[in-house]
């Protein structure tokens, strides 16, 4: 067993980190408790409400990708962000592209597909 | 959060994710390119993730007359496994942690056996719900909507299964070999996987659970 000694700055630098992790936590605590609670309970309109789950999903997908994966804006990992906001684009296209035509074709021969 | 400290700590990192550090050195170009491979993999399952999402809303209309979200989904349920989900996310972070800064084992491995037991019993809530949902007529072959549905979730259920047999793996591994390179490069890569796997939990919460009671 092999229980490593702490230097003062490596301390420093643990407290930092678990810090992050119960931040990411806290904050994603909150973004899943909003939309939640107002589906539970609170008498919205349709659109705001879906508005309000789909602000406050994408703001915790941001706060996991920062505060769990550690994708950040700094300098030296633009290859991990660039790889994500690829892969970001991608997805955009092919999803857009599927409601897209598959949404047409069901306005102009099958209206009864229309949810 | 954007301290300093934390900034020197980013100055350092050499792939994406945590970085484990010069206490770690041992192999750290192998750690990189292997770390870094397994985003790339991650993001193209995750392309495949987004389609099966889109798939799902366009076969919203799709219910055939059979039951609906608004019959087949219950919200308490849905919301304890998100709660059971992001929590793991955490207690994986901590295990991440005590590899980094510790070498700790059985720290390591309290962490990580926390977060196998969260795993499983979010496994255990979702079989729940599936079996709740075939009690009330909605089985795949029901309608276009059920067979999407069924495409998309159990598809990240089985994601979950399959990173629990790697974290038993990976506990095995540890008990024959201790902390060496390979365990600590897979630990790092289960994380990612870990944590992926609750981003995409996000979208189904929001688009499939809420969206769908909404």
């Amino acid at each position: 067993m092999s229980t490593r000694q702490l230097n003062e700055q490596e301390a420093r630098e643990c407290k930092t980190e678990q810090r992050s992790y119960l931040w990411g936590f806290g904050l994603a605590l909150v973004l899943t408790l909003i939309p939640f609670g107002l589906v539970a309970f609170a008498d919205v309109e349709r659109m705001t409400l879906w508005l309000t789950i789909g602000g406050c999903a994408l703001a915790q997908v941001i706060v996991h990708l920062r505060f769990f994966m550690h994708i950040t804006l700094a300098k030296n990992k633009r290859e991990d962000l660039l790889l994500v906001l690829f892969t970001v684009l991608i997805l955009v296209i092919l999803c857009g592209g599927t409601l897209w035509i598959l949404f047409d074709l069901y306005k102009r021969m099958l209206p009864g597909m229309m949810p | 959060m954007s301290s300093g400290n934390t900034r020197a700590l980013e100055g350092n990192s050499r792939h994406p994710g945590l970085n484990l550090g010069p206490a770690h050195a041992q192999e750290e170009d192998t750690r990189e390119e292997m770390v870094f491979g397994f985003w790339v993999f991650m993001m193209s399952d995750l392309i495949l993730f987004g389609l099966l999402f889109a798939t799902y809303v366009t076969m919203l209309g799709g219910t055939a007359g059979g039951p609906g979200p608004k019959e087949l989904f219950e919200l308490k349920s849905a919301f304890i496994q998100t709660m059971i989900l992001l929590v793991s996310s955490v207690t994986f972070g901590m295990a991440s942690l005590a590899l980094k800064y510790r070498e700790d084992k059985a720290r390591l491995v309290v962490w990580l056996l926390v977060t196998l037991a969260l795993g499983l019993a979010f496994l255990f809530f979702e079989l729940k719900d599936f079996h709740s949902m075939f009690d009330k007529g909605g089985v795949p072959s029901r309608s276009g909507y059920l067979s999407a549905f069924f495409s998309l979730v159990p598809l990240h259920g089985l994601h979950v299964t399959g990173a629990c047999i790697w974290l038993v793996a990976l506990l095995g591994q540890m008990a024959v070999h201790g902390l060496d390179a390979p365990v600590k490069t897979g630990i790092l890569r289960l994380a990612i996987l870990w944590h992926f796997l609750d981003i995409v939990w996000i979208g189904i919460f929001s688009l499939v659970y809420l969206g769908g009671l909404s």
